[in-house]
């Protein structure tokens, strides 16, 4: 059997051990393999796709595109995270080797004293922190940690897509339950709060074989703030069950129009069982450092670090060196005005508002975020218009949607289907989503497509 | 130059692994036994959790001893390395992601550095991945090709998270030892330690899906020689098996010795990962970029591990990598190109090192390649009684005797005991 290989040329395996060592093999020699056995482990199966790979190959390929679809900002970090970069790099030369396999210490020790204060807890540097690449690596840890074959992890649709495979990778089994909207009033725009969980709905997806509940507040890519009472909510479950609880807390900074973050290890009787998971990258604008953390009870961090030391065992030094003195630096301004963690999501949020009119004025009917980098709109309107577009058979709509908007409008956004389990897709096929983290000008080449679009439409 | 240091490990390690099963298997029932029961770690790593470093690097924290053991350089990088990565910090667009498999221009240099090698083009996009260290790739490796009930062999001694990953991903590791054969009135080298062939083979079977390669070696400073690597070759061909080639030690090979790739050899290349390190290769550890190249359908499973794992690595260190490689592939002729300089000053290192062991009594296994020396310490027949107590292996208890007599850490190996004991 020779399942998953390229071309099996058995035949000329012979010739080639007669050959030197070095020499020049031609190219369709160099990729053949005779290998009876399976190649890829097991724990690959299912999740070799990626969603992403194509989009993002498209968006590279198209020329002259407003690339509004992967969630980075495209203006400037702060100026206080560069220098704190280039302190990193230019200074103390032995910042260029390994630092502590759990975090750089004084990156644990900032986190340590910084979320403490915000959770109510008392965190300790060694016990409760652990520093990973990018909250990505993050959450990888924590899975692998401790989600075993056959357990059952609850993940909230629409979820950031890495939750699913990640879950299966690790044995485990995903179970779905979907936030859906509630009727609008007629005029009134949908809003991400009005996306809600039916209690006892939620209720029913817990069995003996929970290990874990996934939450991510603000929500990609909903952009919907969990209230107190849906986090109570989660958080009963979670005692009763007694399960684990992993919430995914990226874009806890950027929150608009006066609601709250609240972390769920903040209320009774959950920090003992939360691993709560932060990102630098969303924090302070700089994506490319891929530094993340997860703060948790020992009795759970320390299979974190068991996957860590049997993983990637250190993170680079010196982004964390850059993440530690930034927020230093944001622990003086916190809850002022010249904070970071102010003045960005006020930033944000004006470019949120810039772009739900543009798209309004389009006849896309933005669903209002109430966080996070993104909105999803809802295109029903030009599915029932153009429903014809190229794609598979069994293509749903939205993906066809964002690959003609790309070829033909040249935006780029991304098919709010591939936020949802394979069988609910066919029931989501009608929004896609955009980032607004964006810079002036790229909002305004977003405004000169769609005004370009718009005369089209008209007769 | 440092003693040996790194995670090593051998067979005397594994009697720790079954104990820490049984024990964990022992949970009263009470409630809070039971909220304990599931927050059980998942299986995969059972037994992994135990790290012997942590308590030696507590010991040698102290600011007055000198530390040998960690192989990590505490000299500076080369100045053009630092630079670049200066400059590269006020790039705006390098502080958000890449591409995930490995930033364009630092997989377009690396695979123009390793076609010199190879002698044929390497695909930047499909045939090489760029990981979180070279550590990432052996996880990325062992993770994407090695399933559970698989068997994958290990030469003994060996950097030792192949064993704890190999483990974590539900396979058997199975060890087989480099044995040493000095020659009377010669200093004992490295390149004394070799293997059986007639055993290596023995340990091949039909469950067999991988070897763990690593050359130059890492305790030892074996650089395995093109006869042993054809024996190797000819195993896996015949028994059909995978090679994952840890050559992060490959610019670091001393005069008389020559580094050579397995993945070269006719019939390999279609069933080698060859794992590379930013950090040996320019000296920044603490950068943690590493590759794999290989063949595409062996790299794409590793893809698949790192779009589930950490998806991309950071984008300003692989920049600034890049930067370094282009300037040093420019001058590989060049005794001022680093891949040339850093082994010719390592090599007076480990010259000064040999004669200073020697000087107090220990004998050390000379390196031919890598960071690190053995040093046999039983003829020293030190007293240790106050670490008469401890269960521990010889070498642990004189590494924390040197630590607390003679202020300074070295590493420990458990392989002077193995050799005591089979002489």
């Amino acid at each position: 059997m020779f399942r998953n290989t390229t071309a099996i040329c058995l035949h000329l395996v012979g010739p080639l051990r007669g050959k030197k060592s070095g020499a020049s093999l031609t190219r369709c020699l160099h990729q053949t393999l005779t290998m009876a056995k399976r190649l890829q482990a097991r724990r690959l199966d299912g999740i070799d796709h990626n969603p992403w790979v194509e989009f993002v190959q498209l968006a590279s390929e198209e020329a002259d595109v407003v690339n509004l679809g992967q969630g980075f900002p495209d203006f400037s970090p702060p100026e206080f995270a560069v220098e704190a970069f280039q302190h990193a790099v230019s200074g103390d030369f032995m910042l260029n080797q390994y630092t502590k396999a759990f975090g750089y210490p004084p990156l644990t020790k900032i986190l340590a004293n910084f979320f403490g204060k915000l959770l109510g807890q008392e965190i300790d540097p060694l016990k409760n922190v652990l520093v990973t690449v990018g909250a990505y690596g993050a959450l990888f840890t924590a899975f692998q940690a401790l989600v075993d074959e056959g357990d059952e992890v609850i993940i909230i649709e629409p979820f950031f897509d890495c939750y699913e495979p990640m879950t299966l990778m690790a044995g485990g089994r995903p179970v779905f339950v979907s936030l859906k909207p509630s009727p609008t009033q007629k005029g009134e725009p949908d809003s991400s709060s009005n996306w809600q969980l039916d209690p006892t709905e939620l209720a029913s997806k817990f069995t003996s074989r929970t290990k874990a509940f996934i939450l991510n507040t603000p929500n990609n890519p909903l952009g919907k703030v969990f209230s107190k009472e849906e986090l109570e909510l989660v958080a009963s479950l979670c005692q009763q069950h007694d399960v684990v609880c992993i919430s995914d807390e990226v874009y806890q900074w950027m929150v608009f129009d006066g609601f709250q973050h609240i972390s769920i290890a903040s209320l009774p009787g959950m920090w003992e069982r939360t691993l709560t998971i932060g990102s630098a990258g969303k924090t302070f604008s700089v994506t490319g450092w891929k530094v993340g953390w997860v703060l948790g009870p020992d009795s759970l961090m320390k299979h974190l670090r068991t996957v860590h030391q049997n993983s990637i065992y250190h993170c680079a030094t010196q982004g964390q060196a850059a993440v530690a003195q930034s927020f230093e630096r944001e622990q003086l301004h916190f809850g002022r005005p010249s904070s970071y963690f102010v003045q960005l999501p006020q930033y944000i949020q004006r470019c949120r508002d810039h772009m739900i009119q543009s798209l309004q004025s389009m006849g896309f009917r933005p669903v209002i975020p109430q966080g996070s980098y993104f909105l999803i709109t809802d295109i029903s309107d030009f599915k029932n218009k153009m429903p014809d577009l190229p794609g598979a058979a069994d293509e749903p709509y939205d993906r066809r949607f964002v690959k003609w908007m790309i070829k033909n409008k040249g935006l780029v956004a991304v098919p709010v289907s591939i936020f949802f389990s394979l069988p609910h897709q066919k029931f989501f096929d009608h929004y896609i989503r955009f980032c607004f983290v964006k810079d002036e000008s790229t909002l305004r080449a977003m405004d000169q497509k769609l005004q370009k679009w718009k005369a089209e439409l008209t007769p | 130059m440092f003693l040996a240091w790194e995670r090593l490990c051998t067979l005397s390690c594994r009697p720790k692994f079954l104990k820490t099963v049984w024990a964990s298997k022992i949970l009263g029932l009470s409630t809070s036994a039971k909220m304990s029961l599931r927050f059980k770690n998942a299986k995969r790593i059972e037994g992994l959790d135990s790290n012997i470093w942590i308590e030696f690097t507590k010991l040698a924290a102290d600011p007055s001893v000198v530390n040998l053991g960690q192989g990590l350089p505490d000299i500076s990088p080369p100045v053009y390395v630092k630079e670049e990565l200066s400059k590269i910090a006020a790039i705006d667009n390098l502080n958000q992601y890449t591409r995930g498999f490995g930033h364009p221009s630092l997989v377009k240099a690396l695979s123009c550095l390793y076609e010199k090698f190879y002698h044929n083009k390497i695909n930047p996009n499909e045939e090489i991945l760029v990981t979180v260290g070279a550590y990432g790739s052996l996880f990325n490796a062992i993770q994407g090709l090695i399933d559970e009930g698989d068997e994958v062999i290990v030469i003994v001694p060996f950097f030792d998270c192949y064993e704890s990953m190999v483990r974590m991903a539900g396979a058997t590791p199975v060890f087989v030892p480099l044995r040493c054969k000095p020659v009377d009135g010669k200093k004992c080298s490295s390149s004394d330690w070799t293997l059986d062939p007639q055993e290596l083979a023995s340990k091949f079977n039909s469950k067999t899906k991988a070897i763990i390669l690593n050359t130059p070696h890492n305790p030892l400073g074996k650089v395995y020689t093109k006869e042993e690597l054809q024996v190797i070759a000819d195993l896996c061909i015949k028994y059909d098996t995978l090679c994952i080639s840890d050559e992060v030690y490959e610019w670091l090979v001393y005069t008389g010795n020559k580094h050579f790739k397995i993945a070269t050899f006719p019939g390999m290349w279609e069933r080698t990962i060859t794992i590379g390190s930013a950090g040996k290769t320019f000296s920044v550890t603490g950068w943690k970029l590493g590759w794999s190249i290989g063949p595409k359908h062996l790299i794409k499973h590793l893809q698949t591990v790192q779009q589930n794992t950490v998806y991309t690595c950071a984008t300003p260190l692989q920049e600034a990598l890049a930067q370094a490689f282009w300037i040093d592939i420019k001058r590989m002729d060049d005794p001022e190109c680093y891949f040339n300089s850093l082994p010719k000053e390592l090599e007076v290192k480990r010259d000064r090192m040999v004669h200073l062991l020697e000087s107090v009594g220990l004998k050390s296994i000379v390196p031919d390649g890598g960071y690190f020396i053995i040093a046999d310490v039983s003829l020293l027949d030190v007293d240790l009684l106050d670490m008469k107590d401890s269960n521990e292996p010889y070498d642990y208890k004189f590494v924390k005797w040197m630590i607390k007599n003679k202020v300074m850490f070295i590493g420990f190996c458990n392989i002077v005991l193995y050799v005591i004991v089979d002489l």
